[in-house]
Parts: structure tokens; sequence; C-alpha cells
């Protein structure tokens, strides 16, 4: 008895030295509540606190390089997968705080910013718990605990009715999909007697249960998973949310909610439906690649037919970042280590390029009051520096070279040719074809229309423009050399389980 | 060799555009002025640079070399390696700087440094955007000159895509009424035709583990059990056809070859020169270096249906050249475009025969095509630049006005027409008899096309340059005098059009020099496709 909580607690502590970064999240929220209610300086104070709570965040975080190991009796995992991933994720955060720091709609509007960098936190701290979560009850809290962030986020401009119509339906479909994955997850536990996936990964081997109540719990729990990266067709909040949302708060949906839901769908299939080993046999009679393929195809094909009618700026990027899920899926659906390294590849650079385009939205919107493509006419010789980063971001999006999206977009589909799945290769290729048109829409107005425009130049202030060098430099440069970045992500293809 | 001259004669432009963004734009209007000067000036600085550079290369090339499939006899290479990332399954991604040059690339590299050059001097006549303008046009340079220079698939891939972006400006800014729609038709279609590419690419990486162009065209090393694997399976059938396709609609051949037409008669002259000139060789030159090599059994399989594309080809561009007379706007340069399509159709009925002569010929037709159409886009713009119309039927007994125009003009359409002792007739001659020995009924039917191309070519040039002058232009072109002192052709347009009816003569005379660069080369290239040919 002495023994066994000896062994408890030992275990704890040891749990609780890895989860120093996520307490580190913990604190800084603390902190910007306080600080909110004492100072004066309310909204620049908040965050100030919160950039330097990430960044503390993030050096603790690399502290955890090369770790892997399991902590709180299996609830949460530290490898180099989750650390890749959290390390995308508070990149992102990082990047976002900084863009919020010069948005117009945010510094200038009725309200008070302390809650809005406290949600933020807490939002970045629910992405951090899902990138690790091992366990259908942690996945489900931690879900939980990004949504509701997002929920307030995404209606933080409360005036706007655009904003409170979005946070409705946000919340409406969130709390259907939550339901239906729960509902999942039972099926999962009556079926295997176990939370943790790699025991049901265990359980599912030795003890084979029939088809069709695996089939029908796993949909249900992949149901949950698509909402999170609105895959088709569980993704009609998306456009919504996106539109209405302030614009940080878009981007940081669009790129970070979107990478730690990816986690957890690629550690769920890895952990609990396959036999865990280098070449991720699935267990039992489903065909996990088909089904996840069909919803590949179906994700960005909607979402590049359906981008390509758009003419709000925020409403293409929505739909683009739902195509930009499809290409994912692709490289999910092999379900094996090649896909999953192009998954980490594709999030990193779709980080900067996505992240990019959306500041280039704001930065727009502020200037002129218009998130509307046909007031970008003219924009390349209004504002040069800024043309030609936009057409830089929406050039990678489209995956051309030399910029880091094609490098994304190639290894997508070497995972994809390699695993044999040609035909879901060539819908995929042909689906980059479709995105151009949208995307060159934009390109097409900046220099094509009103040539030398006489209209009146817009200048952006120094630090807004080395923030957008900041995305657009390596945007360019990982096109050109991304040995290092293949070497990371390779390096980060280490689940840890339990077989 | 220590000169690294081929990572010169590539990036130069590079260095030329850079420079180019630096130059301020100048505060009141004279300073414009003498900033739009420089800039100018600059890039047809830098493209001579380069076209020196071609012909130290011309001239230091060893014709003793075959190159192709035997790396040892590549010169002027460069190779170091760029990426080399590690990734479990997938392995190792190597990725080379590989830059060389054998029979096939060399004369596109000096067909390239001549039009580049050249075409910068109707250039001048590019009044908005300058700058913009220039630094587009020395990036197409780059991706033009990088593709028929780059020996790692890679390498080539990331040329071919990136002259897409500057060409869509270069139309989309620059060009005519409807530049919007022709610049977007002519960015998807390639598009579609580099994603196929990209696909067949990563599949041959798969089966052999390189990129490297050389390597693939060694049946040995592609994996047993890999996709592309074995001889004559259907899936290196469909991989073959996917790169053809999208060789194709670069060449363009028919049915691919829609957008041309449009791209052409929206495009500024120096880019419909560029376009006609560089841009269409591309595509055969894809086809020779990559697409017939790596697999040479599936070509051996689609061959005959490759000589009945060309045959299409050659004869529907006539037709529809000819039909230009009659329909539509009778446009000028709509006309020439689709004469591309015919003389490109000869290209691909060329390499289709795989005979030495055929494929001699197609790539001395690729080499005078570029030099003739250049010639007849440049001289559209001339008269386009005074009348502001292109139209076969606004003119009429130009020769009196303008007799000097109208002297070029007769060779570049007797060069097009394939007129003994002018370069084109050499061309033409060596393809027809490569491919009367293949194709003997496929060839003569496509030997109409030079009935009809001296049909269309003679009647426009008596539209234009006989009968009586219309009333309209009866004064000076510019009453004025401030754009044009003469009514003739002045300086600007005599140095770029004098040199190519130079060399479209001398080669017409004594081709040697051009054909005596690719001998070797072709001979072990038909060597290498031989064993599969029946």
């Amino acid at each position: 008895m002495m023994n066994e909580l000896s062994n408890f607690s030992g275990e704890l502590l040891q749990s609780l030295s890895l989860f120093w970064p996520e307490t580190t999240l913990v604190i800084t929220f603390l902190i910007t509540l306080f600080a909110d209610l004492l100072s004066r300086h309310k909204n620049r104070l908040a965050g100030y606190i919160t950039l330097a709570g990430l960044i503390v965040t993030g050096l603790l975080l690399l502290s955890q390089q090369g770790v892997a190991q399991t902590t709180f009796s299996g609830l949460l995992t530290v490898d180099p997968f989750s650390f890749f991933m959290r390390v995308t994720i508070l990149l992102s955060a990082i990047l976002v705080v900084l863009f919020s720091f010069s948005s117009k709609e945010l510094v200038e509007g009725p309200f008070r910013l302390g809650e809005y960098y406290m949600l933020i936190t807490g939002l970045v701290f629910g992405m951090f718990l899902l990138s690790g979560a091992s366990n259908l009850i942690f996945i489900y809290l931690s879900i939980e605990v990004m949504s509701i962030s997002s929920y307030i986020l995404s209606g933080y401009t409360k005036h706007s009715k655009r904003a409170s119509e979005a946070s409705m339906k946000y919340v409406i479909y969130g709390a259907v999909s939550s339901g239906i994955m729960v509902y999942g997850m039972t099926m999962m536990f009556g079926l295997t007697g176990t939370l943790n996936l790699n025991e049901i990964g265990m359980a599912l081997q030795t003890k084979p249960v029939q088809t069709m109540p695996l089939l029908l719990a796993n949909l249900m729990i992949l149901v949950g998973f698509s909402y999170k990266i609105s895959a088709v067709p569980f993704h009609y909040w998306t456009p919504d949310v996106y539109e209405g949302a302030p614009i940080t708060v878009t981007a940081l949906l669009s790129v970070a909610s979107k990478a730690a839901g990816f986690a957890v769908i690629l550690r769920y299939f890895h952990s609990a439906l396959t036999n865990g080993g280098e070449l991720w046999q699935v267990i039992g009679q489903i065909d996990w690649h088909f089904v996840i393929s069909v919803l590949a195809v179906l994700t960005m094909t909607v979402g590049n037919l359906v981008a390509l009618w758009q003419n709000n700026m925020k409403r293409m990027l929505a739909y683009s970042s739902i195509a930009h899920a499809g290409y994912l899926l692709m490289a999910v659906a092999v379900l094996n280590n090649t896909g999953m390294a192009a998954v980490l590849i594709y999030f990193f650079i779709y980080m900067l390029m996505n992240l990019g385009a959306f500041y280039i939205v704001q930065l727009v919107a502020d200037k002129t009051g218009s998130e509307d493509m046909e007031d970008y006419v003219g924009l390349g010789y209004r504002s040069p520096l800024i043309g030609v980063a936009l057409t830089l971001f929406l050039v990678s999006l489209t995956g051309l070279p030399p910029t880091a999206g094609f490098i994304g977009k190639l290894y997508v589909f070497t995972a994809v040719v390699k695993a044999g799945y040609v035909w879901l290769a060539i819908i995929g290729v042909l689906n980059s074809v479709v995105s151009l048109y949208y995307y060159v829409r934009v390109v097409r107005n900046m220099y094509l229309r009103d040539v030398e425009s006489q209209g009146e130049k817009i200048v952006f202030s120094r630090p807004v423009l080395t923030l957008v060098l900041l995305l657009a430099i390596p945007t360019l440069i990982l096109g050109l050399y991304f040995g290092p970045l293949a070497d990371w992500a390779s390096a980060s293809m280490a689940f840890v389980t339990g077989h | 060799m220590n000169f690294p001259i081929l990572t010169w004669i590539t990036f130069l432009p590079l260095l030329g555009m850079l420079i180019i963004l630096l130059i301020p734009s100048g505060k009141d209007e004279k300073g414009q002025e003498l900033s739009k000067t420089i800039i100018r000036w600059i890039a047809a600085g830098v493209t001579f640079i380069q076209l020196i550079l071609a012909l130290v290369i011309f001239f230091n090339y060893n014709k003793g070399l075959t190159g192709v499939n035997d790396p040892a006899s590549f010169q002027f290479v460069e190779k170091i390696s760029w990426i080399n990332a590690e990734l479990p399954m997938i392995g190792n991604i190597r990725i080379e700087y590989f830059l060389g040059l054998d029979g096939l690339s060399v004369p596109m590299v000096l067909l390239t440094a001549i039009i580049s050059f050249l075409a910068i001097f109707p250039s001048f006549g590019i009044n908005k955007a300058v700058k913009g303008y220039f630094a587009m046009y020395l990036l197409l340079d780059l991706g033009m000159m990088g593709v028929f220079l780059a020996l790692d698939f890679f390498l080539f891939y990331i040329f071919w895509e990136l002259m897409l972006l500057p060409m869509y400006f270069l139309i989309g800014i620059w060009g005519g009424p409807r530049k919007e729609y022709a610049a977007i038709k002519f960015f998807i279609y390639t598009l579609v035709g580099s994603v196929v590419m990209l696909l067949v690419m990563i599949g041959l990486y798969h089966s052999t583990g390189t990129f490297n162009i050389i390597e693939m065209m060694d049946q040995g090393r592609f994996l047993p059990d890999s996709i592309f694997g074995g001889s004559g399976t259907t899936l290196r059938y469909v991989a073959f056809m996917g790169l053809f396709i999208g060789f194709a609609i670069k060449v363009p051949v028919f049915p691919f070859h829609t957008w041309l037409p449009d791209a052409h008669v929206e495009a500024p002259t120096p880019i419909s020169v560029i376009l006609a000139g560089v841009l269409l060789k591309m595509g055969a030159y894809g086809m020779l270096r990559i697409a017939f090599p790596i697999f040479p059994d599936a070509f051996a399989y689609f061959q005959t249906l490759i000589a009945w594309i060309g045959m299409v080809s050659i004869v529907y561009g006539a037709l529809c050249a000819l039909g230009q007379h009659k329909v539509g706007k009778r446009d000028f340069k709509k006309l020439i475009a689709y004469s591309s399509v015919s003389h490109m159709g000869l290209v691909i009925l060329g390499l289709a025969s795989m005979r030495p002569e055929g494929v001699t010929g197609a790539i001395f037709q690729m080499f005078n095509h570029g030099i003739i159409t250049a010639m007849l886009f440049m001289i559209v713009g001339v008269i386009y630049d005074r009348a502001h119309t292109r139209g076969l039927d606004d003119f009429g007994g130009l020769a009196r006005k303008m007799p000097v125009y109208t002297g070029i003009m007769t060779i570049a359409f007797f060069a097009a027409i394939g007129l003994p002792g002018m370069s084109g007739f050499i061309s033409e001659v060596l393809v027809f008899l490569g491919a009367f020995k293949a194709y003997p009924v496929l060839t003569v039917v496509s030997g109409l096309s030079i009935i009809l191309g001296a049909g269309y070519m003679l009647w426009a040039l008596q539209k234009i340059f006989f009968g009586q002058l219309p009333e309209k232009w009866q004064g000076p072109w510019d009453p004025t005098g401030k754009l044009y002192k003469t009514d003739d052709v002045n300086l600007r347009e005599m140095v770029a059009l004098i040199p190519l009816g130079i060399l479209v003569i001398f080669l017409g005379v004594y081709p040697n020099p051009v054909l005596h660069l690719m001998t070797g080369s072709v001979n072990s290239f038909i060597e290498l496709m031989k064993p599969v040919l029946n």
C-alpha cells in the first residue's frame, strides 16, 4: 500500500516536471487576470504579459526536445510528435498576439482586451493538452477547453452582429458534434473496456470486436475531430465564424486549432486503431484508408469549389483553409509514418503562409476598412511591399515553386503516391489547379487592374512591415532549402506507445 | 573549367532584376524618365552579357562529346548537393543542383540568349510600370535558361514553374484588351500540365531513388516492384502520357493549343516574341530530355499516335492560319500564332520518326522557328505600334511607304514558308526526310502544309504591302514627329530585326555550325531509344 502510494506520488512528481510549459500557460492566464483587474493600462499590459508568458512557455517547451514518455498515468503523452505540434501552435499564438498589437478592430474597439488575451492563453492551453492527449476522456476535456475559449473569442467584438451570429453558430455546431463524439467514445469504452488509447489498441488486437459497432463508434469520434479541423461535411460553421470573428482570432483558429485537431487524429488512429508499428497495420476489417480518403476528397473539393465564388477575403481564406485541411487529410489517409511526416512539414509551412495572408488582410482592412476583394484593386502599386508579400503567400498557398507551399505539397503527394493511392494524388493535384484560380483573382486585382494606380499610397509602420517580412522570408527560403525542416519532422515521428 | 559559367548565364538575370528593383523611380517627371531609361539599359546590358556568355559556350563546346545518357560527356557541368534530408520510409530525399550541357540543349541555350537579348528592344516601347516589366522579364529569362540547363528533375521543375508567374504578369499587366482572360488561361493550362508532371516526378523518384535525369534513363535503376518498374506496364504508359501531355500543352499541339492564340493576341510584342521564340520550345525539349528517354518502351507504344498528333497539328494549324484571312477579326498576330502551331507540329512529327534526320531536323526546326517567329512577331509589332491595328484587311500598299520594312518582312515570310536558301527550308527538309522513312503517308499529308503555308503567308504579304494604300495611312504615321521620325522602320527596330534576318539567311546557306552541335547527341539519343523500337 505504502509502496504503491510512493510509486504514484513519484510518477506524479515526474509528470509535473514535464508539465511545466502547460503550467506556465496557466500562470500566465492568472497573472493576466490580476493585472487586468489591478492595472490602469489595461489593454497593453495584458498583451505584454501574455506575450512574455508565451515566450517563457516556449523556452520551457524547448527543454522537452527528444523527451518521450507518458505522464499522469497515461493521460498525457510527451513525445517528439507532440513537441513539434506544440511548437507550431505556440509560434502561431505568439505571432497572433503580435498581430493583435496592431489590430485596429481590437485596439480601438470599445472593450477591454484583458479577457481577449486571457482567452488566447486558455485556447493555447487546450491545444497543448490535445496535442498530447492519449486518453478518450482527456481528449474530450481538451477539446472542450479549446472550444469554450474559441466560442467566446469568435464573438469577442460583441457589438458586431456578424460576430454574435458566428459565435452562436459555433456553439451550436460544437455542442452537437462533441455530443456525438462523446457517444462514440462511450461505445469504444464499452467495446474495449478502457479509455487509454494504447490500451484500446491492445484490446482490439487481443480480443477482436465486431466490425459494425467498431465502425459506428469510430465514425462518431471522427465527427468530433472533423469538426475541429473543419472537414466537409462538418465545416458549415467555418466560413461564418472565420468571417465574423476578429481577424486575429480567425488566424489562430485556422492554424493552431487545426494543428491540434490533426495531432489528435493522427495519435488516435495510430494508437487505437493500428498495431502501432512502423507500418501502422490497421486492426480489424475496416478500411480506414478509404474512409479518410473520401473525407479528404470531399473536404478539398468542396473547399476549393466554394472558394471560387467568394468575394470577401476572410471568407475566401476560410474556404481555402478547408481545402488545405483536405490536402492534409490526404496525407493522414495513408496512415503511415510518411504521411505523418508530410502532415508535420505541411503544417509548419501552412502556419507561415496562412498567418501571413491573414495578417495582410488585417492590415489592409485596418487601412481601407474593407475585406472585399474589389478593394484590393491597385493595391500592388499603392503599397508595393504588401502587394509582393501577399502575392508570395497566395502563390505559396497554391503550392507553386519556389515557395514553401510547394514543398508542403511535394511531401503530401510523395506520401500519397508512395502508398499507391495514385487516384487520390490526381484528385489532389487537380484541386490545386482549381485553387490557383481564386488565389490569383486577388493577385489580378492587385496588379492587373488599375495599373500604376494613382490611388493614395498606403503606408505601413516599420514594425508591421518587419512582421510581414518575418513571415514572408521563411516562406520563400523554405521553398528553396527545406532540409532542416524535413530533418526536424523526421526526428519528430515517434509516438510513445504502450505496445 | 573553374568559372561556373552555367550558373552565371542562368542567374545573371536575377542579379539584373535585383539591381533594377533598387533603382529609385524618380521624383519629378524628368527623374522618372531617367529612371526608366536606366532600367531599360540595365536589362539590355544584362541580357547582352548573357548572350556573350552563350557565345563563349558555343565556341568552347566540344562537338565530339555526346551527353544524353552518359553523365561523363556532359559539358560545363556544375553539380552540388542541394538538399539531403533523411525521412523514414521515404528514404533519403537527395536533390542536386546539377547543370550541364549537351547537343540537345546547346542550341536552345543559344536561342534563349539571342531572343532574350533582342526582345529587349521592342520592350523599350513599354511605358507603364517599366520597373515591374523588366523585373518580370528577367525573371522569365532566368526560368527559361534554367529549364534548358537543369539535369536534375526537381531543379528542372522549379525552373519550369518559375516562369509561370512572370508570364502571367507580363501578359496580364502589359497586354491587350482581353489580357486577364488570356493570362489566366495560359496559367491554368500550363499548371494542369505541370501538376501531372509533378506526380510523375514523384513516382519516378520512388522507382529510381534519384532525381537525376540522366540516371533515370538507365532502365536498370528502376526497382522491380516500384510503380514504374518493369517495362511496358500500364502505369508506365499512363506516366508517359502524363508527361507527354504536360509538355504538349506547352508546345502546344492540337488539341491543347487553344491557349496560344489568346496569349499571343493579348501579349505585348516582346512577350509574343519570347513566347513563340523560346517558351514553346521548352515543351519539345522536355519530351526530348525527359519523357522519351525515361520511358522508351512507352514511347515505342505511342509512337504512331504521336506522329498522328504531329500531323494533325501541322495541318490543323495551317488551316486555322489560312482561315484568319476569312473569318474572325482577321488578326495578323493570330495568323502567326496558328502558323506556330503548324510549325511546332513539324517538330513533333520529326521527333516521332525517331530517325537521325528527323530528330536533327526537329531540333533545328525548334531553333529556326524560334528565330523566324520572333522576327514575324517583331514585324507585326512594328506596324501595330504605328497604326494601332493588326487587321490584315486594314492595310495595303505599304511597300511604297515602308520599303526597308517590306524587305525585312519578305525575308521573314519566305523563311516561314520554307523557301530554299532560308534556314527554315533545311530543317523542314530534314524533318520530312526522317518522317518519310517512318511514316510515309502521314508525311505526305503533312507536306500539304507547305502549300497552305505559302498560301496564308503570301496572301498576307499581298494584302499588306501591295495594292492601294488606304486613305487614312496616306500621311506620316506620326504627324508630330515625336515618336517616329521616319515612316519606315527605325533604328531600334532594325537593331532587333537585322541580326535575326542575317541568321536566317546564313543558316539557310550554311547550317553546319548549328547542325554539328547536335549530331553526336542525336545519334546517341537514337542509340538509347533503339532497343525498344521496332
